[in-house]
């Protein structure tokens, strides 16, 4: 009996492998009705639930566009906290859509993870904080200091090449979560918490006492943050990347959560504008979806620099500054090919 | 003479594979075992053909490029520099060195916690009856937690230490217990101390041969010797005439406060602290049922027979109950060793640095090799359950019953 039922879910469970492998992400995302979006467990700012439960922040908002721009709703989204230990492998094995979680840009998760990186849609570098009760005021000061670090990151290599170059020693605390890490460096079992400056700078905010704590000046590392999805779907690839680049062209031509509709409604005198919103030209249709996919974006959650500031701005608790994360026109880094 | 004919010789059928009690087991195994291959057969090509079409192949290749990272308890030396393959070495001993000196604690506190339970002083048997239910009945992972969150949050920072703090070190400055760990003193082995620990071990071979004697003894002339006093005796003297006649060549390094943390001495980690307590904690209520059983398990009428020869109740215990108590303890006593062994793999859980964190942790998460990492983890708690499992049934048989 029992060796029924386990060959029975055996078979069941290869048939659903079988039909999951054949269908596109596109058709089982719009099959499903929902988009499975790997999230951070907890960060202020970037991605947390509010009171209520509901979802918010920077990467959040990112996932909301994509399921507007792939159901045209942005509340059709199942959030899937992951640990940075599991969110490569939740993303390969298929049991997220979309993985948008302060994940860095390296070339071996590009390639052989078996991962494609979507652009960026944060510039970020690995920073140190410390209580200022030390009286540290640089990151070559930290010798023989414990460190808190979340094991399985970037920053776990950076750490080890930082102290090494540096000819310092240091005591590795390995946490799980960004959530213990914090308790850990709270509770002064170790004297430096490490990780991105933006993940820093959203974690002091939740503070009781932030003023006593400062990111030290050193940014040791480059940690380009992008949306991740599996490699081989290209469609699916395409419609997060244009996602992305449509919120930050947006931003560059003015388009806001305000006048999206208005700009939408007829053909201005700007081409880029028009063939973005549909009213010009069959953007849309190329990568499988509506031709006023992007108007639907920007009216649900704003362009990039309304999420910007509604979460991660200088005027929210995490304070962070647009920095290298400003337009290209501004001296920043954002820089959206052209929509034509 | 009449002809003998053979019987009718029945010709073999196939419908005798199935309606034959001789034959049916037989084919029955046989089509088991055909759909068991099948099935491994449809799991390795789906697991082939799966990652093969996520880009991915099977490879160990990984194990011999450079890990990258740091861990900080190492008990044979790793830098960053090292291979992954050295990195799990350095998790496996981890692991080694918290199941073993659980096994330990765990029987101890086990042993105690048993025989206590049974105890006629009823204030003593309740409180272990308390402690063994309270830690039986609820999860492992809930302990290592509440160990480590009372040793991080309850115990003083080293700053505390410094001039004008608010915590000082114990046992005339010699050990500091803060919330990253209790630092203790570390010998440093000077010049001639190598014939200080020879002529320990010496003593170590003599005490056990002294025990060999005095049983013979005892078994041809019936007269006791002094034992214990006699062990206790060996154990120091010896020793510690031969520290001060080499001229004091073993001293002590006791850890200072230097920079943001003590420097000097051996610092015993609060997450191997909190796993180890946890894990014997919890295994001990287990060992002490079993103990507790094992005691039970020898009628009374033992023990009434050797209270009316005028044998005293701690040698009845030693020489009549306990041995025939230990046949009924270890082989469950055995399950016990392996699950602690395999539950150090929660070490995750408060940042030890075992094998499930290192090889089955950041290796994995840096190179994405979870299926061979998965694997080699797996082969290595089945090696090391099986070890275990052998050197207890060894014991075993030396403490079974012998029948001749």
């Amino acid at each position: 009996m029992k060796k029924t039922v386990f060959l029975g879910t055996l078979a069941v469970a290869g048939l659903a492998a079988s039909i999951a492998s054949a269908q596109s992400t596109l058709e089982q995302v719009q099959g499903a009705g929902v988009l499975r979006c790997g999230s951070n467990e907890g960060l202020a700012g970037f991605a947390a639930p509010d009171a209520n439960g509901v979802w918010s922040g920077f990467d959040v908002s990112l996932c909301r566009a994509i399921a507007t721009a792939v159901l045209g709703d942005p509340q059709a989204v199942e959030f899937v906290p992951l640990t940075s230990q599991t969110r490569f492998t939740a993303l390969a094995a298929g049991e997220v859509d979309v993985l948008v979680r302060n994940s860095t840009w390296t070339f071996s998760r590009d390639t052989d993870l078996g991962l494609d990186f979507q652009g960026v849609n944060y510039y970020d570098g690995q920073g140190f904080m410390v209580s200022t009760s030390l009286g540290v005021a640089s990151a070559t000061e930290l010798d023989g200091a414990t460190v808190c670090i979340q094991t399985g990151t970037t920053t776990e290599l950076n750490l080890a090449d930082f102290f090494r170059v540096n000819n310092m020693s240091y005591e590795p605390v390995p946490v799980a979560t960004n959530a213990e890490g914090q308790q850990q460096y709270l509770a002064g079992a170790c004297d430096v918490y490490t990780t991105d400056v933006s993940g820093l700078a959203a974690s002091r905010a939740t503070f009781e006492n932030a003023s006593e704590h400062v990111i030290l000046p050193e940014i040791v590392s480059k940690e380009p943050l992008g949306p991740v999805v599996r490699h081989g779907d290209n469609l699916w690839g395409d419609i997060v990347y244009w996602t992305l680049h449509g919120l930050i062209a947006a931003e560059e031509y003015g388009i806001t959560s305000a006048n999206v509709r208005e700009l939408a409604s007829a053909p201005t005198d700007n081409p880029e504008i028009n063939r973005m919103l549909g009213t010009e030209g069959e953007l849309g249709a190329m990568i499988g979806l509506s031709n006023d996919w992007l108007v639907n974006v920007i009216a649900a959650v704003g362009n990039y620099g309304e999420i910007f500031e509604q979460n991660i701005g200088e005027n929210t608790p995490v304070g962070l500054a647009r920095g290298l994360n400003a337009q290209w026109t501004d001296g920043g880094l954002l820089y959206a090919p052209p929509f034509r | 003479m009449a002809d003998i004919t053979d019987p009718p010789r029945e010709s073999f059928r196939l419908s005798q594979l199935l309606y034959d009690a001789r034959y049916r087991s037989l084919t029955i195994q046989v089509v088991a075992a055909i759909l068991i291959m099948l099935v491994l057969v449809e799991l390795v090509d789906n697991t082939v053909t799966n990652l093969a079409a996520l880009g991915k192949d099977i490879g160990f290749g990984f194990l011999w490029t450079t890990a990258g990272y740091d861990i900080n308890q190492q008990l044979i030396p790793f830098s960053s520099q090292d291979t992954h393959a050295r990195a799990a070495l350095v998790g496996i001993l981890n692991t080694l060195l918290v199941a073993f000196l659980g096994c330990i604690l765990a029987t101890v506190i086990g042993v105690l916690a048993g025989v206590l339970r049974l105890s006629n002083n009823w204030l003593v048997a309740r409180i272990m009856t308390v402690y063994v239910e309270a830690m039986r009945n609820t999860p492992l992972l809930i302990w290592i937690l509440i160990v480590f969150a009372v040793m991080t949050e309850a115990t003083p920072q080293p700053r505390e230490f410094r001039e004008g703090g608010s915590a000082s070190m114990l046992l005339w400055e010699s050990v500091a217990i803060s919330n990253r760990g209790v630092y203790i003193p570390r010998p440093i082995w000077g010049e001639g101390s190598g014939l200080v620990v020879a002529i320990f071990l010496a003593s170590i071979v003599g005490i056990f041969a002294l025990r060999r004697y005095a049983r013979l003894r005892q078994a041809k002339t019936g007269q006791q010797l002094p034992v214990l006093w006699m062990s206790v005796g060996l154990f120091f003297v010896p020793a510690i005439l031969a520290y001060f006649v080499m001229g004091r060549p073993v001293t002590l390094e006791y850890p200072e406060l230097g920079g943001f943390n003590f420097t000097g001495g051996i610092q015993v980690r609060n997450s191997f602290i909190a796993l180890w307590l946890a894990l014997s904690l919890y295994t001990s209520a287990f060992i002490a049922e079993i103990v507790r059983a094992g005691i039970l398990a020898v009628s009374k009428g033992q023990t009434e027979a050797a209270f009316a020869l005028g044998i005293q109740p701690n040698r009845t215990m030693q020489l009549i109950i306990l041995p025939q108590a230990l046949r009924v303890i270890v082989p469950p006593l055995i399950s016990q060793y392996l699950n602690l062994t395999k539950n150090s793999s929660l070490a995750i859980a408060v940042g030890y640095m075992d094998v499930r964190s290192t090889l089955g942790g950041i290796t994995i998460n840096q190179t994405g090799r979870e299926l061979e990492g998965m694997l080699l983890l797996g082969l290595f708690y089945l090696i090391t359950s099986l070890v275990i499992s052998a050197m207890m049934n060894f014991y075993n048989s030396s403490v079974k019953l012998k029948e001749r």
